[in-house]
């Protein structure tokens, strides 16, 4: 009985490929950029690559892991853009390193927005389906709406805040704006590059396959797959929504502050924290297969890439557009190319199992 | 005492009385069947048992701890397990990874520890892994380990799904038609692995079946239900000789 007692899951072994593929994205960009090929667009494109991959991948955690159908993604990402920016025009002049300002400023992002994913999660536990969506899709735009009513200065005495107009916020002639209302925050640094927003991928990537392959992912899975059974042996369900509804807004918070520390104004419109954008990242994660966190940021990266790629081809754009939509939708949740795949990989799982088992049968 | 105390137990749905004034008492180690024609009851009392539906009258303790209105939750962890008549394995999970899910509270480590992989994740899922291939193995499904449960053959989905009860360390242990869809050669391997199962875990096993070889086969008490009340109890040669229950079944 000399079995080799190394047996890698089919899984595990799915998790070198997603590292494998995110490496090897990392390297082509750097080269890319290195040898000047790269042209302006394309690199202007880079951190919302990122931005948009972490949208999906913890969009995927509840959609995908979770079973749970969430449209207000975006509302999570618009908490974390405005509390990051706040912070950093907010200590915009201080001293200190800016990296450690950038660093806060993220963490600070994602836990407000992680904060407000739990307070979500709460009152929509009993929620399902049609009306979970229903109710993510009213709170993102709640959200979008007053980020836009928001008025916030700073002076000697400390914050001022209003939800009506800056002359409410009285003050003092030495304070200055922080958030604007319909203007939003103008100023933020710009701290963000594809570097950090890589790593900041590869963070949420871990986070989540991490988290999928353990006790935790687990649990949340079997809600997923049969609730009934899943409270039969024990799993508390509330529980587990709640720390799966957290953690996805946690990254949704991070990739918000990741958008706003890209761009000069940060305003909150229904095209980048309203209902589109919840719906296009959900377009990523059901493109890339649900469930797939692989899929979820490879679709997020090729969907955002694809219109500035196809910008040659002219009027034709649209068109290939969709069929590329189409062709993806039907490569990643179509049975019968599944099972396809599921052979191919296991041949292989076969022949390694054999080369390990050696003579030993 | 008995492990089993079930007393009084009805539950009335819009006025259909499922079940009325169901009485068991089950002593440790012991394999009772519950019978009767389709819709007299037997799943429904399971649901009752397990906290799915909550009892319109009567109480039921388990090791003298009283379990009536609890929570399937708290009712798992008190030590009650269960399968289901229509299978509900966790599809698109793996073998081992449905009965490591019946491990989830015997062997735990915290969603940090999971993220952050410290040293308690690694530790903690051998242990899982062991435990889960043990388990497996006793329904002989360790080389499926990897499968995902709904590629799995109908048989041994039953047989997965017991080990996912079983894995949940339970005191009481039922199944609810551990049989169906079984070919004769299928029920009599299953047969050997429910008494494999009560006698190397001292498990006290209630099932529900309509196969009667199987019943007559490893079942030393039943309880007769037909339309939610008991019609007949005691030693299974009896019970299945009673012209009572044969009427029953039959129809007059
Ligand atoms: N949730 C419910 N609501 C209303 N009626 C129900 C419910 N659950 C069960 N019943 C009814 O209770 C009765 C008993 O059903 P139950 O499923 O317990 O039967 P059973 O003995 O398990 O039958 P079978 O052998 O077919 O599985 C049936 O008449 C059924 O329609
Ligand atoms: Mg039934």
């Amino acid at each position: 009985m000399a079995k080799k007692s190394i047996k890698l899951s089919s899984t595990s072994k799915n998790n070198i490929v997603t590292y494998a593929i995110l490496a090897a994205i990392f390297i082509f960009v750097e080269v890319w950029t290195a040898t000047g090929n790269i042209s302006s667009l394309f690199k202007g494109l880079l951190v919302p690559l990122c931005t948009y991959a972490i949208l999906a991948v913890s969009l995927n955690l509840v959609v995908g892991i979770l079973g749970d159908l969430s449209l207000g993604h975006a509302g999570f990402m618009c908490v974390g853009a405005y509390t990051g920016a706040f912070f950093s025009v907010l200590f915009k002049n201080s001293e200190g390193p800016e990296w450690l300002r950038f660093v806060i400023a993220l963490l600070l992002g994602g836990i407000v927005a992680g904060i407000f994913g739990l307070l979500i999660a709460i009152p929509v536990l009993r929620l399902k389906g049609d009306y979970l969506a229903i109710v993510t899709l009213a709170f993102g735009e709640i959200i979008k709406n007053i980020v836009n009513l928001l008025y916030v200065g700073v002076d000697s005495k400390g914050l001022h805040i209003s939800l009506t107009n800056s002359a409410n916020l009285n003050l003092e002639p030495d304070g200055r704006m922080i958030i604007k209302g319909a203007l939003g925050i103008t100023g933020t640094p710009n701290d963000s590059n594809f570097v950090v927003g890589f790593i900041l991928l590869v963070i949420t990537v871990i986070v989540s396959l991490n988290l999928i392959n353990s006790r935790t992912g687990r649990a949340v899975m079997s809600i997923r797959d049969n609730r009934i059974a899943a409270q039969s042996i024990g799993i508390n369900i509330a529980k587990y929504k709640l720390i799966i509804f957290t953690i996805s807004a946690f990254f949704a918070g991070i990739a918000g502050v990741l958008y706003a520390h890209n761009i000069n104004s940060l305003t909150a419109t229904t095209k980048n924290f309203g209902y589109n954008m919840s719906i296009m990242i959900l377009v990523f994660v059901v493109l890339g297969g649900i469930g797939s966190t692989r899929g979820s940021f490879i679709a997020a990266m090729i969907l955002t890439a694809l219109p500035e790629m196809l910008r040659s081809v002219g009027d034709y754009r649209m068109l290939i557009y969709a069929l590329l939509l189409i062709i993806m939708m039907i490569a990643n949740n179509n049975e019968k190319i599944r099972s396809f795949e599921k052979r191919i990989s296991l041949k292989k799982l076969i022949k390694t199992k054999k080369e390990n088992r050696g003579g030993n049968v | 005492m008995a492990l089993l105390e079930v007393k009084n137990l009805g539950i009335v749905f819009g006025g259909l009385h499922a079940v009325e004034d169901f009485n068991l008492s089950l002593e440790k180690g012991s394999l009772y069947g519950l019978i009767g024609p389709n819709g007299a009851g037997k799943t429904t009392v399971f649901n009752m048992l397990t906290g799915v539906y909550k009892p319109t009258t009567g109480t039921f303790s388990l090791d003298g701890k009283k379990l009536t209105g609890k929570s399937p939750v708290e009712i798992s962890k008190a030590g009650i397990a269960r399968t289901f008549q229509n299978i509900r394995l966790f599809k698109n999970l793996s073998a081992i990874d449905n009965v490591k899910l019946g491990l989830h509270n015997q062997m735990k480590y915290s969603t940090f520890e999971a993220i952050f992989r410290l040293p308690r994740y690694f530790t903690t899922e051998k242990k899982m892994n062991e435990k889960a291939m043990e388990l497996l193995k006793v329904f002989a499904l360790d080389d499926e380990w990897d499968t995902l449960a709904d590629n799995l053959p109908y048989g041994k989905q039953r047989k997965l799904e017991i080990a996912r009860a079983l894995a949940t360390n339970p005191k009481l242990l039922l199944l609810d038609e551990p049989a169906a869809g079984m070919n004769p050669s299928e029920t009599q391997d299953l047969m050997d692995t429910i008494r494999f199962v009560r006698d190397k875990f001292d498990m006290t096993i209630l099932l529900i079946e309509h196969d009667m070889k199987l019943v007559s086969g490893i079942c030393e008490e039943v309880t007769v239900l037909n339309f939610g009340t008991e019609l007949a109890k005691g030693k299974t040669s009896d019970v299945l000789n009673n012209p009572e229950v044969i009427t029953a079944y039959l129809g007059d």
